[in-house]
């Protein structure tokens, strides 16, 4: 019976101890992941120069003598912050305005037949909108690239912005839409009782209540945008230069390694290593920036 | 670009100032102004919704109808030479890899869950610092576990191109969303549940495996098949990873390209649109059939 007892109690303990190891793995990953990453692409960023690496505007890793190799991702910062942006304009209003219509002006039948659509959206492999993108969006706006820039074949900032934007709509949507559903009825109660149509108490009340919920909405569609590679890659055009126009080519720090990984070797291998580095270091920030929003609203 | 800037700015600047006249105008003039700015964002709201999905629509129908003409037996053939544009192979490799990241982030996943939910306090420190690394976890673009995968896995642990340095990666980047779905499903299991499993004398452990678990299935469930559809979706972290070459893996140390890096390559040549639009098909409809069934099995889970 005693031992029986004993034996019960040691497997009791020696499951809890497996069930801790196996929560730390997840401390374990994140470790390695920035370990590695750290030392394939710190000494890299060291040996170029941290003014070279970050702000050079020259991105060359294949030049040989009598050039000199230049590994300046300025290009690609500039280019991955472009995209974003334009993707936020897009994708942005038309999230949350669908999300204040799931949220408060839609019929539940027509609830039921929405919020599907938005989560299947989610599901589409970014592989399929890039070639979405490469055989619809370009050949659209390679006409107005030839009219308005002189030539380019349409994979442009534009591009991928439009892109980008339908691809971030929903965690926009999904986030922003129940920030809105978290503000009290009685805001709403309120605001209706104070002569407001429904309309403007949704928008001037329950809104701007939810503000701190939508704009970690915001930030997680940005952590989307900057992270997204396969979609943008396909896309974008990918010249490693300053990006010049709307219209024109322009290349992500995603695309970056995406492209170049495969044939590198030596520095050019460690460069794009940091260029990694560099891409987790904003999406840090912007994590940071959404645990911070989201703490805010609560 | 900056002139761009320019205008947006104005355009803002302007947009403020009319505001400030408002106060300044008569009754009537107002609510008729408020009227119509109620109508304009109605029908914002709609025509908004309405973008969201047509846009949805619009990419479903435009791969289906260019790309179900074009489902021919030799996409599906078994005998494949290098370069093929069969997807057979891939099919195999990807069948392979799910069952290889499930069978190692499911468990992984579910007991930190388990640890998580029922082993310690909420907000102790270690659930807050477990909880934020998973978040990070989540947060990491797919590119960088690529890298981490090729670095680690791949270089540093010297498995190679291989299905099971994908694997690993892949499973690493699913354990955010199993630990987040399980904690959700953990959570919604009633204490009366746990109470009535410890006044009939049963151990934690046989209340966890007994009385909680199988109640939290359903919801588990719901997002094991949400992690079906990442690892079929995912391109960016295999390339590196588990390699792009189209064969029929011998072994777990083969490299093997899977449907969505197939589908990538073929993309990239430029005469096989076709074969790119089926293949796209094919993939489709496996993501849409998995998150149909997880959003069933979420219904009925809720309702019951």
């Amino acid at each position: 019976m005693k031992m029986r007892k004993m034996s019960k109690y040691g497997m009791e303990f020696s499951m809890k101890i497996v069930f801790a190891a196996c929560a730390c793995v997840s401390i374990i990953a994140i470790s390695l992941i920035a370990i590695f990453l750290f030392t394939g692409g710190l000494p890299a960023i060291f040996e170029i120069g941290i003014y070279e690496f970050f702000l050079g505007q020259r991105w060359a890793p294949g030049d040989r003598y009598p050039a000199v190799p230049a590994f300046g991702v300025l290009p690609m910062i500039v280019g991955s912050i472009y995209i974003t942006l334009g993707a936020l304009v897009i994708g942005v209003p038309i999230g949350l305005f669908t999300a204040i219509y799931l949220a408060y002006m839609c019929p539940h039948r027509i609830y039921v037949f929405v919020k599907p659509v938005v989560n299947l959206l989610a599901g589409i492999p970014s592989v399929v909108y890039g070639f979405f993108g490469m055989v619809v969006l370009v050949p659209m706006i390679r006409p107005f690239a030839r009219e308005i820039t002189g030539g380019g074949t349409g994979e442009s900032i534009m591009a991928a912005s439009i892109l980008l934007g339908i691809m971030i709509l929903p965690v926009v949507i999904g986030i922003s839409e129940s920030a809105i559903r978290a503000v009290p009825a009685n805001y709403l109660e309120g605001a209706l009782a104070l002569g407001a149509s429904k309309t403007r108490s949704v928008f001037c009340v329950i809104v701007p209540a939810a503000k701190s919920g939508i704009m970690a909405a915001v930030v997680l569609g940005v952590g989307r945008a900057v992270g997204e590679t396969m979609a943008v890659n396909m896309v974008a055009g990918n010249q490693a230069r300053m990006p010049t126009h709307l219209l024109r080519g322009v290349r992500s720090l995603t695309a970056n390694i995406v492209m170049e990984m495969p044939y590198a070797y030596g520095l050019h291998r460690d460069a794009l290593t940091a260029t990694g580095v560099v891409l987790l270091l904003f999406i840090l920030i912007i994590n940071m920036l959404f645990v911070f929003l989201v703490r805010k609203g609560r | 670009m900056l002139r761009l800037t320019l205008y947006l700015v104005i355009g803002i600047a302007l947009f403020l100032a009319l505001k400030h006249v408002y106060t300044y105008l008569p009754e009537a003039v107002l609510r008729k102004m408020v009227r119509i700015w109620d109508k304009i964002f109605l029908s914002l709201t709609w025509v908004f919704a309405g973008v969201t999905v047509l846009a949805l629509g619009f990419i479903i129908f435009h791969i289906l109808s260019n790309g179900i003409p074009h489902l021919s037996p030799r996409l599906f053939a078994v005998n494949v030479t290098l370069g093929d544009v069969s997807m057979f192979p891939a099919i195999i490799s990807t069948v392979l890899m799910v069952i290889i990241v499930l069978a190692i982030s499911v468990p992984l996943g579910m007991f930190t869950a388990v640890f998580l939910v029922e082993y310690m306090r909420t907000g102790s420190w270690f659930v807050t610092l477990i909880r934020s690394a998973a978040e990070i976890l989540a947060g990491i673009p797919s590119i960088v576990y690529g890298l981490f995968g090729m670095m680690f896995f791949r270089v540093f642990l010297g498995m190679g191109f291989s299905i099971l340095s994908g694997s690993l990666t892949m499973s690493i980047m699913m354990l955010p969303l199993i630990i987040r779905t399980t904690e959700e499903a953990l959570k919604s299991v009633p204490d009366t549940y746990r109470e009535g499993s410890f006044a009939l004398g049963a151990g934690k452990l046989r209340t966890v495996f007994r009385i909680i678990l199988p109640n939290a299935m359903p919801g588990i469930f719901a997002g094991v098949i949400l992690a079906i559809g990442r690892v079929v979706g995912e391109s960016a972290a295999l390339i590196f990873t588990a390699g792009t070459i189209l064969q029929i893996p011998s072994s777990l140390f083969d490299s093997a390209r899977t449907l969505t890096v197939h589908m990538w390559r073929l993309s990239s040549y430029g005469q096989y649109v076709n074969e790119t639009y089926a293949t796209a098909v094919v993939l489709l409809l496996v993501v849409l059939s998995l998150n149909a069934v997880s959003g069933v099995i979420a219904r009925k889970f809720t309702k019951t």
